[in-house]
């Protein structure tokens, strides 16, 4: 599969504003600027950023927890990310979402969720809609190794196939929820295994990998908006940072070695696409470097943008309740 | 005036709504061959695409309502009340928050249709008036009819409305027959219904307990006590002027809830009374509702647990006691 250049340069230029991002909100998290979980997608860059360029501005995605990667990979605004983040009139959500349920429906992002699995049967109705309303765009949802034991993700697997619809089931397995190893807890070899049970393509990808991620997900897309139903894609990476920000002060066993940490990120997801990128003359070392920088300035303006930004007024509380609002009670 | 069912009211609803609204469509458990009855011809009128058998699987197609209503579509989903435990996680964390913690941004024309198949025998599993448990969370509008007019009604307003809704469908009103307005009938939300006026004490009815209040309110006339009975129609909104009111004339007021009594809606409407129209009061409130165990399956032991004209009637009594 031949990949355009801006395309390979556009993953590059996502998965450093999303390891910036990332940095960054580690630093003025500790620093006390914001309260709250946040979930660092350090080291998973390539899943989502790999994924989201396979789809469309029209095609939905929804997201978990671990939520800053995915609409930032969908190229979400990083300046509305990070406001949402500091609580801000000017977030995504206003305020109202904080990290994990950032959201842009402008650009087909339908949020993230706080609760494991809770957006795989809402990504599945997404492309049941456009089946029922015969559109083609498809729908994306992104959901770890511990969700995969949920029951949601099995219904919603099963429905897809069985209503064939075009939605693309994207297991970014890091291996570990929270601290407890999916191979103590998935019942199969790969997470990607299961989809035989759902008569659906299962496809086990290196998530370190862009391009590879990018590939299969075209695959699983160009089947789903041909009306060939749902896929399994499995992309195996690895976190670097702790479950949550702030659960490395609380928690009190080990579950992995630092030589194992050291391993993964000898197979960093940004190292293997520079690599790709000047080893195939796509790119230069300087131009690679000139990505990273501008992401990092993109990633303090937004910061300032967010420091900037007032909070909400009291009156906004009841704000956004309902469509079509009723008295209060 | 034509004479329905309270089912073919609900089949009347969805096939003029389904009609009118194309993005509309309907989904749940064998509702092709209309199992429960309300989803008669639908399937021969709509065509397999609209009219949707699931496998059983509620929180998967019910979160798949709130997916498809976010991108477009307006679907109906069937279910009884019994099997809405199995998808709390979508109708609390999807459907009720999402609006509000992705700041206004999403918008979810959604409705549940679930069927309370109390009274008859079904056990503790199948017999949940469960509408209390979703009053207390935000995010969800709640329509409890109590006749086959305000059914169609109030259905046809839930699926044009823009926010998630449940509909409480009243079991043991299965059999009950009641005129149907000719041509395009609405029910808004949020305006209660002043079924019989009164003077002494305010009855406030909901559900299959509206017609044991009728019953006991007519009772009582012949004893010369003037009831008013009131039916909110729906719990979320809930038109608590129209409840004050009448408290303001009668200065009593009786609550009657077949759902289980502790935090009830009868809890809510008595508490609102309690605090915006105490100095109306001349006598306690009294709440007659189901009482705090399990639904037993012997008819024996299930009759005693919910309210009737009998418990209706004595409540009215003791608030007229001196």
């Amino acid at each position: 599969m031949s990949i355009d250049k801006e395309t390979l340069i556009m993953i590059l230029t996502r998965m450093w504003i999303i390891r910036n991002f990332e940095l960054k909100v580690m630093e003025v998290h500790s620093a006390g600027e914001f309260s709250g979980a946040a979930h660092p997608y350090i080291g998973e860059e390539a899943v989502a950023v790999g994924a989201c360029a396979a789809l469309r501005d029209t095609d939905y995605i929804a997201g978990n927890h671990r939520s800053h990667g995915h609409p930032l990979a969908k190229g979400g605004s990083v300046k509305k990310a990070m406001a949402e983040l500091y609580g801000r009139v000017d977030g995504y959500c206003k305020g109202k979402g904080g990290s994990m349920h950032l959201a842009d429906f402008s650009i087909g992002i339908l949020g993230e969720s706080g609760i494991v699995a809770s957006s795989v049967p809402v990504a599945t109705g997404a492309a049941l809609s456009a089946k029922v309303q015969g559109k083609d765009f498809v729908s994306m949802v992104f959901f770890g190794d511990g969700a995969s034991n949920q029951g949601a993700c099995h219904e919603s697997m099963n429905l897809a196939s069985v209503w064939n619809l075009p939605v693309i089931f994207l297991c970014e397995n890091n291996q570990f929820a929270v601290t407890t190893s999916y191979e103590e807890t998935v019942a199969v070899d790969h997470i990607s295994d299961r989809a035989s049970a759902y008569n659906m393509p299962g496809v086990l990808v290196d998530g370190q990998d862009a391009i590879a991620m990018y590939e299969a997900t075209v695959a699983a897309v160009e089947r789903a908006r041909s009306g060939q139903g749902p896929t399994l894609i499995e992309g195996l990476t690895y976190r670097y940072e702790e479950h949550s920000l702030g659960l490395g002060r609380v928690r009190r066993g080990e579950y992995r070695t630092t030589d194992q940490i050291d391993e993964w990120r000898k197979r960093d997801p940004i190292n293997i696409h520079e690599e790709y990128l000047i080893n195939n003359n796509i790119a230069s070392r300087e131009e690679c470097d000139s990505i990273a920088s501008d992401s990092e300035k993109l990633v303090d303006e937004a910061v300032d943008f967010a420091r900037n930004s007032p909070f909400p007024e009291p009156e906004e509380l009841f704000e956004d309740m309902w469509a079509n609002p009723i008295p209060r009670p | 005036m034509t004479q329905a069912l309270f089912g073919e009211a609900i089949n009347q609803a969805t096939i003029e709504e389904m009609k009118r609204d194309e993005r509309v469509f309907i989904m749940g458990e064998d509702i092709r061959r209309a199992v429960y009855g309300s989803t008669a011809n639908l399937l021969a009128e709509f065509g397999e695409k609209r009219v949707l058998d699931t496998p059983l699987s509620e929180n998967g197609f019910f979160g798949a309502a709130i997916g498809a209503s976010l991108v477009g579509s307006r679907p109906i989903v069937e279910t009884l009340t019994s099997f809405m435990w199995v998808a709390m996680d979508q109708l609390i964390s999807q459907a009720a928050k999402m609006r509000y913690m992705f700041g206004g941004q999403a918008t979810l024309p959604v409705v549940y249709r679930a069927l309370m198949m109390y009274g008859g025998g079904a056990a503790a599993h199948h017999s949940d008036r469960s509408y209390p448990m979703f009053m207390n969370m935000p995010g969800i509008k709640i329509v409890v009819p109590s006749n086959p007019a305000d059914m169609k009604g109030l259905l046809k307003t839930a699926v044009r409305d823009d926010d998630p809704v449940i509909v409480f469908e009243d079991g043991t009103l299965a059999g009950m027959r009641g005129e149907i307005p000719d041509g395009e009938h609405i029910t808004p939300f949020g305006e209660a219904n002043i079924i019989k006026e009164g003077t002494d004490c305010t009855i406030v009815a909901i559900a299959g307990s509206v017609n044991h209040s009728i019953s006991a309110a007519e009772n009582l006339h012949k004893e010369g006590i003037s009831v008013e009975v009131i039916d909110p129609r729906t719990l979320v909104p809930l038109d608590k002027e129209t409840i004050l009111n009448s408290v303001e004339k009668t200065g009593r007021l009786v609550v009657v809830d077949p759902a289980h009594k502790v935090c009830s809606a009868a809890s809510e409407i008595a508490s609102i009374v309690a605090q915006e129209g105490f100095w109306s009061l001349q006598a306690p409130i009294q709440k007659v509702a189901s009482e705090q165990v399990h639904i037993p399956f012997t008819p024996s032991l299930e009759k005693l647990v919910y309210p009737d004209v009998i418990k209706i009637s004595n409540a009215v009594k003791n608030t007229l006691e001196d």
